[in-house]
C-alpha cells in the first residue's frame, strides 16, 4: 500500500507541477524515479518532523500541493503543534502520508506503534483522515487528493495486504463505502479491518446471521448520513479498527449514533486496541489477536451482542 | 555574554520612530493591554523594511512576486499593525478594535489580516514556514524575498535551528532571518534563562551569513537590509541588538511590561509624554 501510494505520488506529480514531495530521512532510495526526473520538487529534510511540517506547509501557502511522509507515530505526535498551526490553521494543502499505521512496526514496540493518530488528528480542525484498506482503494484514493482542499492525513497499512475492495462503488473521500446488506447486526470498518469483517460475514452467515459491511476509508469528516442510514436497520453495531478504542472510529461512531436518538435499543461494542501501550513484540497478525482484532472476536462479540438484546434490560 | 558589545543606548529617536511608538501607545487605549515591550523593541526593524526594504502593495497584499515578512515572535504583533495600517493595508480604525469581539486584530497576528503572511503565536514556526516559502519561490524563480523576524528567547525552540539547518543546506540566499536580541525574555535576561551567546557564530555554524548592527538605527539598518545578500550561497541572518521597551525610560528593560495588562489613564498619560516631539 505504502509502495501504491507513493507511485501515485510520482505519477500525479509527472502531470502536476504543483505537486511537491518532502520526506524526512526515509529508506534508501525511496522515489529514485520523481528525485531522478523532478529534482527541484522532492526534498528529504533528515529527522526534523517540526521543520518537515513547517517547510510543507510554508510551500502549501505558496500554491504547492505536498505530500509529507514519514513514520505515522513521528507525524502524529511529535510535530502536532507544526500540524495544528502551520497546516490546519492555515487549511493548506499538505498531505501526511503516514507509515504504519496501527500495529504494523509490531516488532519494533511502542515507540513505532501508531495507536492513537487517529484520535490525535480527528480533534484538529480542518483536517480530513483517510485509511483505505488496500492497494487498489488507494489507487482509488490518490488521484482524489490532489485538489481535495485543506489538510489530510493518509494512513498507510503494512503493505501486501490482500485485496479486499472493490470498485462496485465509486470511491470518493468522506464518504462510506456499502460492502455487504444484512439486518442481523452492523459491522463499520476502516483500514485493514474490511478484511476481517468480509470473512466474519461470511462466517456468520452460515449460522443464519446476516451481517451489513460499511466500510469508512475517511474517517474524518465521517459520513453521518451513510452510517445512521444502515444502523436504523439494525440493532446490533460493532466497529473494528486497528487503533485505540479511545477516539478512532469507534469513538466517531458511537458520537454519531447516540446523537441520532434513535427510538429503539442499539446495542454496541467497538472492538480495537485497549488503552495500553502494547507490551509484546511478534508480528501485526500477533497483536491483532492479542486485541481480538479479527474475525473470529468480531463473530463472537456480534453473537454476545445479540444475545444481550434478548436478555436485555438489566 | 555578548561575543560583540555595541553602544545602543545613546541615538535619540527621530519623529518617525516615535510617531510610530505613539501609534503603538494609541493601540493600548483601547485594547488596554499587550506585549508593549516586544514592540517597542521592534519598530525601527519594521520601520525600515517596510520604508526601504521589502517590495509590497497594500491594495494587492497578496501579488505573488511580493517579498514576504513573517513575525515568528507573533507577540510583538502591536508594532507589525502600527506599520500595516500606517502603509494602508487595512483601516486604521481596526487598531481601536484591538483584541474585541469584532476587532480583526487580536493578541497574536492571524493570515486573515491583510499583510500578515503566517499566523503566528507559539514561538518556533515561522521560520520553517519561511524556509518553505523560499524553496517554492526557487522552483517557481520568482524574485520574492522572505523575512523572518524572531525573538531571541524564541531562539531556545529547537525547531529555530530544525529550520536554520535546512536553510543553510539550501543556501537560501532569499531568506533572511531578523533576530530581535533585546536580552530579556519573560521570566529574566537572555543570559539568566537560557544564554544564545555566541549567537552570531551559532547562525555562521548553520550555514547562514550573519551580521550584527544596531537595531534601532534606521540608517545602520537601512544601508545593512540593503545589502543583502551578504555572501554568494547563503541565507542572511542579522542580529539586532535592540532595547525591550526603547524609547519610554520605564518601560525600557522593565519586565513589567513584557505583557502588560490593565493599562492606566496615567501609564497612557506618561507613555505619550516621553514620546512627544516636544
Amino acid at each position: 500500500m505504502r509502495k501504491t501510494c507513493l507511485d501515485q505520488v510520482y505519477e500525479l506529480a509527472l502531470t502536476d507541477p504543483r505537486i511537491f514531495f518532502v520526506g524526512s530521512d526515509l529508506g534508501y532510495e525511496t522515489l529514485k524515479q520523481f528525485k531522478n526526473q523532478m529534482p527541484d520538487r522532492f526534498f528529504m529534510e533528515g529527522v526534523s518532523e517540526q521543520n518537515l511540517i513547517g517547510i510543507s506547509a510554508g510551500m502549501a501557502m505558496e500554491g504547492k500541493i505536498v505530500y509529507a511522509n514519514t513514520i505515522a507515530t513521528f507525524l502524529s505526535r511529535r510535530c502536532f503543534e507544526q500540524i495544528v498551526l502551520d497546516m490546519a490553521l492555515h487549511h493548506v494543502n499538505v498531505r501526511l502520508i503516514a507509515n504504519g499505521g496501527g500495529l504494523v512496526y509490531a516488532p519494533l514496540g511502542p515507540t513505532h506503534l501508531a495507536i492513537d493518530d487517529i484520535a490525535i488528528l480527528r480533534a484538529v480542525p480542518n483536517m480530513t483522515i483517510v485509511a483505505p484498506c488496500d492497494a487498489e482503494e488507494m489507487k482509488r484514493l490518490m488521484p482524489l487528493t490532489v485538489d481535495y482542499p485543506g489538510p489530510m492525513y493518509i494512513r498507510i497499512a503494512k503493505g501486501g495486504d490482500p485485496i479486499v475492495s472493490s470498485n462496485r462503488i465509486p470511491f470518493k473521500i468522506g464518504k462510506a463505502i456499502p460492502v455487504r446488506e444484512g439486518g442481523d447486526a452492523l459491522i463499520v470498518t476502516t483500514g485493514i479491518t474490511l478484511g476481517a469483517a468480509l470473512k466474519a460475514a461470511d462466517v456468520l452467515a452460515k449460522e443464519g446471521i446476516t451481517a451489513a459491511i460499511l466500510h469508512m476509508p475517511t474517517i474524518k469528516p465521517l459520513d453521518k448520513e451513510t452510517l445512521l442510514s444502515y444502523v436504523r436497520q439494525t440493532s446490533v453495531v460493532v466497529t473494528i479498527e486497528e487503533h485505540s478504542v479511545i477516539g478512532g472510529l469507534g469513538s466517531a461512531v458511537a458520537e454519531a449514533v447516540l446523537e441520532a436518538n434513535f427510538d429503539s435499543v442499539k446495542n454496541f461494542k467497538r472492538i480495537g486496541i485497549p488503552d495500553v501501550f502494547p507490551s509484546s513484540y511478534g508480528t501485526q497478525d500477533d497483536l491483532m489477536k492479542l486485541y481480538g482484532i479479527t474475525a473470529d472476536n468480531l463473530c463472537v462479540v456480534i453473537k454476545q451482542l445479540m444475545g444481550l438484546k434478548i436478555s436485555y434490560g438489566f | 555574554m555578548t561575543t560583540k558589545s555595541l553602544d545602543i543606548s545613546s541615538a535619540p529617536l527621530d519623529a518617525r520612530s516615535k510617531y510610530l511608538r505613539r501609534k503603538i501607545v494609541d493601540i493600548l487605549k483601547f485594547g488596554r493591554r499587550g506585549h508593549i515591550g516586544a514592540a517597542f523593541s521592534l519598530v525601527e526593524i519594521f520601520r525600515v523594511l517596510y520604508d526601504d526594504i521589502l517590495c509590497y502593495d497594500p491594495q494587492n497584499p497578496y501579488l505573488k512576486k511580493r517579498d514576504r515578512c513573517l513575525l515568528s515572535k507573533g507577540h510583538g504583533c502591536l508594532a507589525l499593525y502600527t506599520i500595516l495600517a500606517d502603509k494602508g493595508f487595512f483601516p486604521s480604525k481596526e487598531l481601536e478594535k484591538f483584541c474585541t469581539y469584532e476587532g480583526l486584530l487580536g493578541g497574536h497576528p492571524e493570515h486573515k489580516i491583510p499583510g500578515v503572511e503566517a499566523s503566528t503565536g507559539s514561538l518556533g514556526h515561522g521560520l520553517s514556514i519561511g524556509v518553505g516559502m523560499a524553496l517554492s519561490h526557487r522552483h517557481e524563480k520568482s524574485p520574492a524575498r522572505v523575512f523572518v523576524v524572531v525573538g531571541d528567547g524564541e531562539c531556545n525552540e529547537g525547531s529555530v535551528w530544525e529550520a536554520a539547518l535546512c536553510a543553510g543546506k539550501h543556501k537560501l540566499e532569499s531568506l533572511t532571518v531578523l533576530v530581535d536580541y533585546n536580552k530579556q525574555q519573560s521570566y529574566a535576561s537572555t543570559y539568566e534563562v537560557q544564554d544564545m551567546e555566541p549567537f552570531a557564530d551559532k547562525w555562521r555554524a548553520f550555514g547562514f551569513a550573519a551580521i550584527e548592527i544596531n537595531g534601532h538605527d534606521p540608517q545602520e539598518l537601512k544601508e545593512n537590509l540593503k545589502k543583502i545578500p551578504f555572501e554568494s550561497g547563503k541565507p542572511n541572518a542579522v542580529i539586532c541588538h535592540t532595547i525591550k521597551g526603547k524609547g519610554v525610560s520605564f518601560v525600557e528593560n522593565n519586565l513589567n511590561w513584557h505583557h502588560k495588562n490593565k493599562v492606566t489613564d496615567q501609564e497612557i498619560e506618561s507613555l505619550l509624554k516621553e514620546l512627544s516631539d516636544a
